[in-house]
């Protein structure tokens, strides 16, 4: 069973219809990648699909429950997270305290309890440190856990922004350009770490440019070209698709491979 | 170290009535603790849930005239009231207050960034506006008189000492709420929402729940300061809602350090001290509203998080 | 009917000048992003100026209009260019305490010069009201209107056709694309924050002759402006006229005809009910001003 369904998903943003009758499916395991130039509606959909943008039509199903329409906390409580094309993290708050943030979902201390200060909220605290801890050394930012987050360098915010995803505790995790600004050797370890991230079993869709990383990671590749898909495949037959290296590569490159 | 200075502190605090001889200083100090909540109540909602909520005498204004009409009794056209005991009064107070705080949850959620400090300031005024106009409620502007001071198990709370005290207690209490729940998923939720909004929903932040909440525990902490007041001083004006009371809750809060649980304490203590240094110097009330004004421009400028900060970098041991 | 009418007529005067304070405030409030919290201190200190000159020094009325409204620029720029420049960028809290504490600063300045006791000014109009109809309307508020209505046309026309109106537009917009295109936002702020300080002291320069002038009246004012520009819309000029002229208009009949002790609420109530079916304004434009 498909464990993400988009149907004809239309969505207007900035005053054109960015998206029109988008269907695709994410199958549960597999990690599919959405390519497509700039203005193609890759992070429209993104939007769409976590809640951030309603649908002008069409319906996204997840887990077999109908997700469209549903507010963005509600879709996330369900296992579908994201991350976000600009860093984003909690700028002032230390890289522990950005996961703890993260573990929100995770945690069950009631107001309550919490202002009768009962010892299940400091239990329930010590916990979420210890899984908190852990987040953060598979990210290998151990060393930097009380670092405000914004004094963090680049790459690093990055990977942070991925493990907060992670502390969400998501079945589908929706990475929308993980390693744009980052070098070869930061991104080849990306690759790796993305790698983990699949064989704790989570599905992955994600939005990217660099190619390299596209074919490396991908079991299948959708490409969309304003506002609808023109390929999909795996990683092997959209490289050598016409319309892809048409609207994606150029002219240029297509007359190029011959 | 810090333990023990923190230790000698609390306990020259308790004991202070009994070794203070000045009732005027008591009053002072009394009053002082008063705003001191009230200012702890508006950091938690100004300072870590980042809203800002310029119509915060409103819950204090409230829970000063819940409290003091249910302990007085009232009577209204198609309601009659008969004067309850000032403990129940005083949770009357609170609940409204905190009521209060739910209305103002909600409209923030709807309503963001300068328009809700905007319609936050105009809630206040309208409640003024009904506490002067509705006469056969509040008395209008000749105010609510001869309200009874606490009384528990018999002893009446009509001296400075006792007030003093009960002032202490509720001060205290309300700081351990507040730490408690900073430190807890639901303050965590906050200040998410405070520093990147998006990103918090991202991780299943309820916007509204969590909003809601600072809202109501802000306003019945400021409803419980009111009540404080309200059977210290025992007379209600509609004058407690101007907003110059706002403003200097505000001020406390903002040079203290907003978003820290020391600020508001620093702050209230130089705000609620300062007037009264400038009066020992004979000077005009205006020219010590000028002084504020300079002062809290000063403090934007040179520290802009406040005082508690910039002086935690200087000493490891605030906290 | 005739006393509806007489409200009419009362309001088409409050509404004129409440139009000009929102005016101020919407371009302020919209260009710059700041909660102006001294546009009622400005709104004082029009009237004062107008004391001072016409009561202090026998100054011609007109000649004392003027200085009051060119004064009030003056001080605006002078806000602008002490306080406000060195906070661009700040977040909106922080540009919030300043403007607060600029307002306890000023307003309690005002009652340090002034003291508390109310000011009445005299105005050269006849004393005898112009009588149409059933009802009358006294000339000073008919010199209020006119004055009033031409200061809004001229505000729009600058905006709209107007080298320096087109980069105020353009900075609303989008400040960071105006200064690409070579926009001097910084020149922009101050014009923008003068002309709205100069249109606040134009209206008080205008009702202070009619009513009395007191160190707090800026406070009511400023809530007014500040309903009104939620009425119209953030940027809104048309929006903010129009919005003037409606809170006026509930304020008068609020006032006749239900109770005048909760008259200033109305001002208030409406910001509130708006706000919370419309939480961004009621004739809202977010893309344009003008």
């Amino acid at each position: 069973m498909a464990l993400l369904e988009v149907r004809q998903l239309s969505v207007r943003f900035g005053g054109l219809l960015a998206i029109e009758s988008l269907s695709l499916e994410v199958k549960e395991g597999e990690v599919l990648s959405l390519i497509g130039p700039n203005g193609a509606g890759k992070t429209t959909a993104f939007n769409a699909i976590t809640g951030y943008l309603a649908p002008v039509s069409g319906e996204i199903f997840f887990n077999g429950e109908k997700i469209s329409g549903r507010k963005v906390n509600d879709i996330s409580a369900r296992g579908l997270v994201r991350t976000f094309q600009k860093t984003s993290v909690f700028p002032n708050r230390s890289a522990l305290e950005n996961i703890l943030i993260g573990l929100h979902l995770s945690s069950r201390q009631s107001p309550f309890a919490i202002m009768l200060g009962l010892p299940s909220v400091a239990h329930d605290e010590r916990a979420l440190r210890g899984e908190a801890e852990r987040i953060l050394g598979f990210i290998n930012l151990s060393n930097k856990k009380d670092e405000p987050a914004s004094a963090l360098p680049y790459g690093e915010q990055r990977l942070l922004e991925v493990a907060i995803a992670l502390a969400a505790k998501p079945k589908l995790l929706l990475l929308d350009e993980p390693v744009s600004g980052m070098n070869p050797s930061e991104t080849a370890s990306f690759m790796a770490k993305l790698a983990e991230i699949r064989a704790l079993g989570i599905t992955i869709l994600l939005v990217e440019h660099d190619m390299k990383m596209v074919m490396g990671v991908s079991d299948r590749v959708v490409c969309l070209s304003q506002g609808r898909i023109i390929a999909n495949g795996t990683p092997a037959e959209i490289q050598r698709d016409p319309e892809v290296i048409r609207a994606y590569l150029g002219e240029r490159h297509r007359r190029a491979i011959g | 170290m810090r333990a023990s200075l923190i230790a000698a502190g609390l306990l020259a605090l308790a004991t202070l009535p009994l070794w203070l001889d000045n009732p005027y200083i008591l009053h002072v100090l009394i009053v002082t603790g008063i705003f001191i909540i009230a200012a702890m109540s508006l950091n938690l909602l100004l300072g870590y849930a980042g809203q800002l909520s310029l119509g915060h005498v409103a819950f204090f204004g409230v829970g000063a005239y819940a409290s003091a009409l249910v302990s007085l009794g009232f009577d209204i056209s198609f309601f009659t009231l008969k004067p309850k005991p000032v403990w129940f009064a005083m949770l009357c107070g609170i609940a409204a207050a905190g009521l209060c705080g739910w209305l103002i949850g909600r409209i923030a959620f709807k309503v963001r960034g300068a328009y809700f400090v905007i319609v936050s300031i105009s809630f206040v005024e309208v409640v003024r506006l009904v506490a002067v106009n509705w006469v056969e409620l509040t008395q209008g502007p000749m105010a609510l008189n001869n309200i009874p001071p606490l009384n528990l198990l018999g002893f009446a709370f009509y001296k400075k000492p006792e007030n003093y005290w009960l002032m202490l207690a509720v001060a205290l209490a309300c700081f351990f709420l507040v730490r408690r729940l900073v430190r807890s998923k639901a303050g965590r939720a906050m200040i998410a929402l405070a520093e990147n909004e998006p990103l918090a929903i991202s991780v299943g932040v309820d916007v509204t729940k969590t909003l809601v909440l600072a809202a109501v525990v802000s306003a019945a902490m400021a409803g419980a300061a009111g009540a404080l007041y309200a059977h210290y001083v025992r007379i209600v004006d509609p004058d407690v809602f101007l907003f110059i009371y706002t403003v200097t809750m505000v001020i406390m809060v903002v040079t203290g350090g907003k978003g820290t649980l020391a600020g508001p304490i620093v702050g209230g203590l130089l705000f609620g001290l300062l007037p009264e240094g400038l009066r020992a110097l004979a000077i005009k009330p205006e020219l010590q509203w000028i002084v504020y004004g300079v002062l809290m421009v000063l403090v934007v400028y040179f520290l802009p998080a406040g005082i508690v900060p910039a002086l935690k970098k200087r000493l490891a041991w605030l906290s | 009917m005739d006393q509806f009418l007489q409200h009419v007529l009362n309001a088409l005067m409050l509404g004129g000048t409440y139009a000009l304070l929102g005016i101020g405030l919407t371009l302020i409030f919209g260009i710059m992003r700041v909660v102006n919290f001294t546009h009622g201190e400005l709104y004082a200190f029009g009237a004062y100026m107008m004391y001072a000159f016409v009561m202090l020094t026998g100054a011609n009325f007109f000649v004392a209009l003027a200085l009051a409204i060119l004064l009030g620029a003056l001080l605006g720029a002078g806000i602008e260019l002490l306080l406000l420049r060195r906070l661009r960028g700040a977040d909106i809290d922080t540009t919030m305490l300043v403007m607060i504490g600029a307002w306890i600063a000023l307003q309690n300045g005002e009652q340090l010069a002034w003291t508390g006791v109310a000011k009445s000014i005299s105005n050269p109009f006849p004393a005898a009201p112009l009588v149409i109809g059933p009802v009358s309307v006294a000339w000073n508020r008919v010199f209020v209107l006119v004055v009033a209505l031409s200061l809004i046309a001229i505000t729009y026309l600058v905006i709209q056709k107007t080298k320096l109106g087109k980069a105020m537009r353009a900075t609303f917009q989008d400040r960071d694309t105006a200064a690409l295109m070579g926009v001097q936002i910084g020149h922009i702020h101050t014009v923008t924050f003068a002309l709205g300080s100069a249109l606040a002291a134009a209206a008080g320069a205008l009702l202070g002759p009619v009513f009395v002038a007191y160190p707090t009246m800026g406070d009511l004012a400023a809530s007014k402006a500040f309903a009104v520009v939620i009425l119209g819309g953030l940027g809104s000029i048309p929006g903010a006229t129009l919005g003037g002229f409606i809170l006026a208009m509930a304020e008068e009949l609020g006032a006749g005809y239900i109770s005048s002790g909760y008259r200033d609420a109305m001002s208030f109530l409406l910001i509130i009910v708006i706000l919370l079916f419309r939480p961004t304004g009621m004739f809202a434009q977010k893309e344009r001003i003008g």
